[in-house]
Formats: structure tokens, sequence, C-alpha cells
């Protein structure tokens, strides 16, 4: 058994997530991927937004930031600016990432700040009760869309990409072995990398839309998963509607908290 | 000719914020342009890599405010500097900091307001905003400089007030101060105090980032320096971590608003001129209190008894103070760039109407006008 213990505050459960929710497979991946990057918990600060995602930082043994609405990564800027040596991962929803938060988002991407950005995209907003969010598919009812949504949904990771992220990677809850494997690569990674996964949530999303319980909807990222080596053999139409996962990008590109020190050094110097 | 001095030089009052905030110990400044502070934020994106300090240019102001509490966290002396609409973006930030004890400073070098209204002219209407901007039950600290030498010296008090009380401090200019030109003596680094937050000694193991003790004052850790702890804007016990526990929300709104009360007297700092045989007093603040200080000795020329009480800290007001002055003083004048926001606290400390001169038209209020009213009262 992987030592969960080790990471987790444990006196700080029952946590407060339903049966069935995504946000603790997400968490147990995140530790498995920590475990094998081999850094000492002092040196890790886990930065969030709000949302039921957002308060994973209060279950695990690390320096832990639970911030404002949309924020986490605009603090997580001040934290790794100010302390480049600290590991800095920032937890956030669909919502709180890309409605509220999707300028900083974006910015610490165009950037290419060296963080890590994890988004457990279960396209609600679940911690205020199922409404709808960027990512909710259109003809999907959240409860301020009764009748389904109109409005075309934002692809995270493409997002990530257009605005300059090193590494960014998709998977799904049912995915967990490659999810290890993304956030570990993620983690090590110079420059801005974007994990999204793909969760369930069986209460405000999988309900009004019927799509049954969480197996049920791990069932249905398992039959509607595509490799993201095998999407690029395939047509539009072929891909419509699939969850593309995979590595969608890894490239280098100068890191901001490096070209700043450079930048410092030339100017000490002249 | 004259002897020189070598550290008199021509500033304005942006420049000097800027160069105070360095002085305090300021390594991280995040901020987003905006007329007329952006000179502050200009000078340090020069002068902080020069001193081995961070600055950056965030998105916007929701942005600027969270990353300097973010830097703040790591143990970095951190502000940022805006005006009305990007303080107003702030406001909920600000909250946060007020909520975790997070030590910063905000300047917010006022506009003409509300929304857009007037960039590049002078106006002293955020002082409520300041004070009661973000949401809910909190401290905060408002200090709010007249001359560019004053603006100076309480950007360092600024940093002093937030580091040790754990408190955000508001520093409120105008655009006059901003803009003005003023000979300035930088004064010598050794008689200047600087004081950082205190910082816990006990062992990770131990520390509670919230801890009662009998200073009302949290001890503070750094992030990455092997405590690690929980910070959350949730309603929160000692040990950081959130709570729905009555009593112990109690304690922590409790404390918080204690801190400012039990420490006013310490914090609260203003200046007095002619006051001791005076029989009306000017209450004023920032480039008011310039007009005014001119109206007084104008007024006292013409032999009649005003004084002056100049407020250097706005939140928490002196009510007390001025309630004392209440028994000497038969009409109280107070002019600021503002339909009256200084005047109703006036007021309630004096327990009476005040005289209000107030100009929100984006000029200056004159010695003059002020004057008038001291004439007006004196016969
Ligand atoms: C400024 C502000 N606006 C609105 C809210 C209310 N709110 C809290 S969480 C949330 C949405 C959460 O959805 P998401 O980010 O997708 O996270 P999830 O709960 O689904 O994990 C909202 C709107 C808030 N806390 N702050
Ligand atoms: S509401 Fe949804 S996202 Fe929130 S805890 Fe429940 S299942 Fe998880």
């Amino acid at each position: 058994m992987f030592p969960y213990e080790k990471y987790l505050r444990f006196s700080k459960f029952p946590h407060i997530w339903c049966t069935g929710c995504g946000c603790g497979i997400i968490l147990k991946s995140i530790l498995r991927a920590i475990e094998r990057i081999k850094l000492s918990k002092n040196d890790i600060a886990l930065v969030s937004g709000i949302g039921c995602s957002s308060r994973t930082p209060g279950y695990v043994d690390f320096n832990t930031l639970h911030t404002t609405h949309g924020r986490a990564i605009a603090f997580a800027t001040g934290l790794k600016l100010a302390k480049p040596a600290l590991k800095v991962l920032v937890i956030s929803g669909d919502g709180d990432a890309t409605a509220i938060g999707g300028n900083h988002f974006i910015h610490a991407a165009r950037r290419n700040l060296d963080i890590t950005v994890i988004i457990y995209n279960n396209h609600i907003y679940g911690m205020t009760g199922g409404q709808a969010s960027p990512t909710t598919p259109i003809g999907k009812k959240g409860s301020t869309a009764p009748y389904g949504s109109i409005e075309p949904s934002f692809d995270i990771s493409g997002l990530a990409i257009a605005a300059g992220a090193s590494f960014v990677a998709r998977a799904t809850c049912y995915h967990v072995v490659q999810l290890d494997k993304y956030l570990e690569k993620g983690f090590m990674k110079k420059g801005f990398s974007l994990i999204e996964v793909l969760a369930p949530c069986p209460t405000y999303y999988s309900r009004p839309n019927r799509l049954g319980t969480s197996v049920d909807m791990l069932r249905w990222y398992k039959e509607n998963s595509i490799p993201v080596e095998k999407a690029r053999t395939l047509s539009e139409y072929e891909k419509k509607d699939k969850i593309i996962i995979g590595i969608l990008e890894d490239r280098e590109r100068p890191e901001f908290c490096e070209e700043y020190k450079k930048m410092a050094e030339r100017i000490r110097k002249s | 000719m004259a002897k020189q001095n070598v550290n008199a030089k021509l500033m304005t009052g942006n420049e000097a914020c800027a160069e105070a905030a360095i002085v305090a110990g300021m390594r991280f400044f995040g901020g987003y342009p905006i007329t007329p502070s952006s000179e502050i934020a200009e000078v340090l994106a020069h002068r902080l890599p020069e001193v081995g300090g961070i600055f950056v240019q965030m998105e916007d102001e929701l942005a600027s405010m969270a990353t300097i509490i973010g830097a703040s966290l790591a143990g970095v002396k951190s502000m940022t500097a805006t005006s009305g609409p990007g303080f107003s973006l702030m406001q909920e930030n600000i909250g946060y900091a007020s909520m975790t004890e997070v030590p910063c400073v905000i300047v917010n070098v006022q506009r003409g307001g509300p929304s857009t209204g007037l960039p590049t002219l002078p106006a002293q209407a955020d002082v409520m905003q300041a004070r009661w901007g973000t949401h809910g039950d909190h401290s905060i600290i408002v200090v709010a400089p007249s001359t560019v030498r004053e603006t100076y010296d309480w950007t360092i008090k600024a940093f002093n007030l937030t580091e040790q009380y754990r408190i955000p401090v508001i520093v409120l200019l105008d655009e006059v101060i901003a803009h003005v030109n003023e000979k300035m003596v930088i004064p010598e680094p050794e008689t200047i105090t600087i004081i950082d937050r205190k910082r816990s000694t006990e062992s990770p193991d131990t520390y509670q980032p919230y801890k009662q003790n009998d200073s009302d004052i949290p001890l503070f850790a750094d992030f990455g320096t092997g405590y690690r702890y929980n910070v959350t804007g949730l309603s929160h016990d000692e040990t950081g971590f959130p709570t729905n526990d009555p009593q112990k929300i109690n304690a922590l709104y409790s404390r918080l608003s204690r801190k400012l009360e039990r420490y006013q007297d310490q914090i609260i700092e203003y200046k007095t001129e002619y006051l001791k045989d005076a029989e009306i007093c000017i209450v004023a603040f920032g480039s008011s209190a310039r007009s005014a200080y001119r109206a007084v000795r104008l007024a006292r020329q013409q032999g009649i008894k005003v004084g002056m009480f100049q407020l250097f800290v706005i939140w928490p007001f002196p009510y007390k103070i001025l309630g004392r002055l209440a028994s000497q003083i038969k009409a109280f004048i107070v002019p600021e760039m503002n339909l009256g926001q200084i005047a109703h606290e006036v007021s309630c400390a004096i327990k009476s109407d005040v005289i209000k001169v107030n100009r929100v038209d984006g000029s200056l209020i004159t010695p003059n006008e002020i004057l008038e009213r001291i004439k007006n009262v004196s016969v």
C-alpha cells in the first residue's frame, strides 16, 4: 500500500467531499507523483482557490494556502517569485480557473512561471450547488442552465497551450496510471505546467444530467477517451465528443523566475 | 554660497513613496498601471532588480493584491499601488490579508470617483472605502501624508505598522502629493526605525500560526522554512484550519478587532499647530491640510484664534482626542476633497455638527476658501 498517511493531515478528516467525488482520486494521484519526485514536504506549497476541489490543501501536510475564488494562481505567483526554491502547485476547479480566474490562468501560462496547475474539471460549479461553468458542454444541464447550456465550452488544455504553457496534459479520473505519470512530468518540468483532469461530480453534474453513478462516469471516460497520438490520425468527425488524453504539449520555453534572475544579474553587473 | 545638503533632492510624492518603500525593506512589488499612481510602479521596476527585489506587473489589480500576499507569506515585505478603480478591485483580497493577518502595504493615489471619475485630478474621496471597502468587520490601518517628505516617512511607517500588527496598511495619497515636486532631504539611515514582523522561534512541530498570546498578534513563520501550516480566508482556529465552532469563530473575530482597539493609542498620530488657545479648529489631512495650514496662519495674522489638527492616521480615527478638544473649541471646520467623509467622523467624535468645506471638482481647496469660513465663524 502506498504510504498516503505520510502526506495526509488525518486529523482533518472526514473530508467534505461527497461519496464518489473525483477529488479524492486526484488527490491520491498527486501524492503518488510527489512521492516519486522525492521532494521534502517542507519544500512544497499547495495553493488553491475556492470550490470543492480547492479544499484539497486543508487535508495535506505541505505549506498550504487556501485563497480567494479564482485567485490561487496570482497568490502562487507572489509566493514562487519570492521563494523560487519552493515547488508551487496550484489546485483549481474549472470555474475557479477558467471563469473568475481565467485571466490569471492565461497570464501565468504566458509568463511561463514555473508552477504546476492541476485543474479538476467536473464541468460544473460543485461547491455552490451545480451551476453551469465555462466547461459545461452544450446541452448539459446545470441549476442555472435548466434547459441545457447554450454556451460553447472552454477547452482548458487548449487555452493553456495557446497562452504559452511549457507542459500540458489531460487525463481523467479513470486513467490514474497515466495521471500519476503526467503529474510527475508536470512537477519536474521547468515552466508552467497544466494537468487537466476530468472528474466526476455525481451530486451536481451526473444527477441532473442523468449520467448515472460515479462508476458510470468512470466507465464513460474509459469508453470515450482516445490517446492524443491516435487522435492525430483521426478526422474531426471521428474525434467529435471524444476526450483526448495524453501529453498535449511539452516544449522548452524561457521560464519567468530564471529570466528575472538573468535580468537582475545583468543590471547589477552594468 | 550656502552649504548644499548632498542628501537634498527634488522629488515627487510617488518617487518618495517608492524610494521609502525600498528603505523600509520592501522587496516585492506587484501592480497594474493606473494614473496617478503609475510612477510608483515605474520607479520600482527600475529599482527593485537593482536591490535584489522583485517587480512584477500583474494582469490586473485582483492579481496585484493576491500576489503581494503570496510574497509576504514567503517572508518578503511587499506592496502594491493603485488608484480608485484598481482599489475597488483589490478589496476582496485586502479582506483576505486582514483575515489571514498577512502584512502588506497598499498605496492608493486617490482620484475623483466613482468609476473612472477624474483620473488626472486630485480627490480625497476614498476615506470610507479605505476603511470599509472589503466586506465584513475587519481591521485595517489607513495613513495619509500631505507632503513629499511626509510621504517618505509615512511609507516607512506603513511598513512598520503592517509588520508590527499584522494588519494591512493603506497609504492614501492624492494626485497633488503624488505629482508635486518638492525639496526632500533624505533622512540618514541611522535615524530611521525599521520594524520586522515577529517570527516564531518555536519548533515547527508545535507551531500554531494563530496561537493566542498576550500581545494578540500571532507569531509569523515564513512559508518554506519548515513550518508547514495552513492559511485560509475561511474563519479558522488557532491552528489555521477552517472551523465552524462558534466559540472559536468568536475568539478569532474578537482578537482581530481587539488588535486594532488595544493598540490604537500607539497607532494614531496627528500634528497640531496653534491649538492651545484656539477657539476654532481645522481638521484636515492630505493635500487639504496644506491649504488649511496656510489658512490658519493667515487667520492668526488677523488675530483669529484658530488652530490646526492634521490627521496622519485616519483609521483608527482619533475619536477620543477630538472629543476631548470639543469642550475648548467652539467650531470645527473640516476641509476635504469629498462631500464630507472625514467631517462625518469628526462630527461623531465631538458629538455635534461641523462646518464642512468640500470640493469634488478636481480642484484643490484654496487657503482663501478655508479662511472665509474661519472669518465667518469668528464674527
Ligand atoms: C468572488 C466569489 N464569487 C463567488 C463565489 C462563490 N463560489 C464558491 S465556489 C464557486 C464555484 C466553484 O466551482 P469550481 O471552481 O468549478 O470548483 P468545484 O467546486 O466544482 O470543485 C463559486 C461560484 C466566491 N466564493 N467568491
Ligand atoms: S458537489 Fe461534486 S465536486 Fe463537490 S464534493 Fe460533491 S461530488 Fe465533489
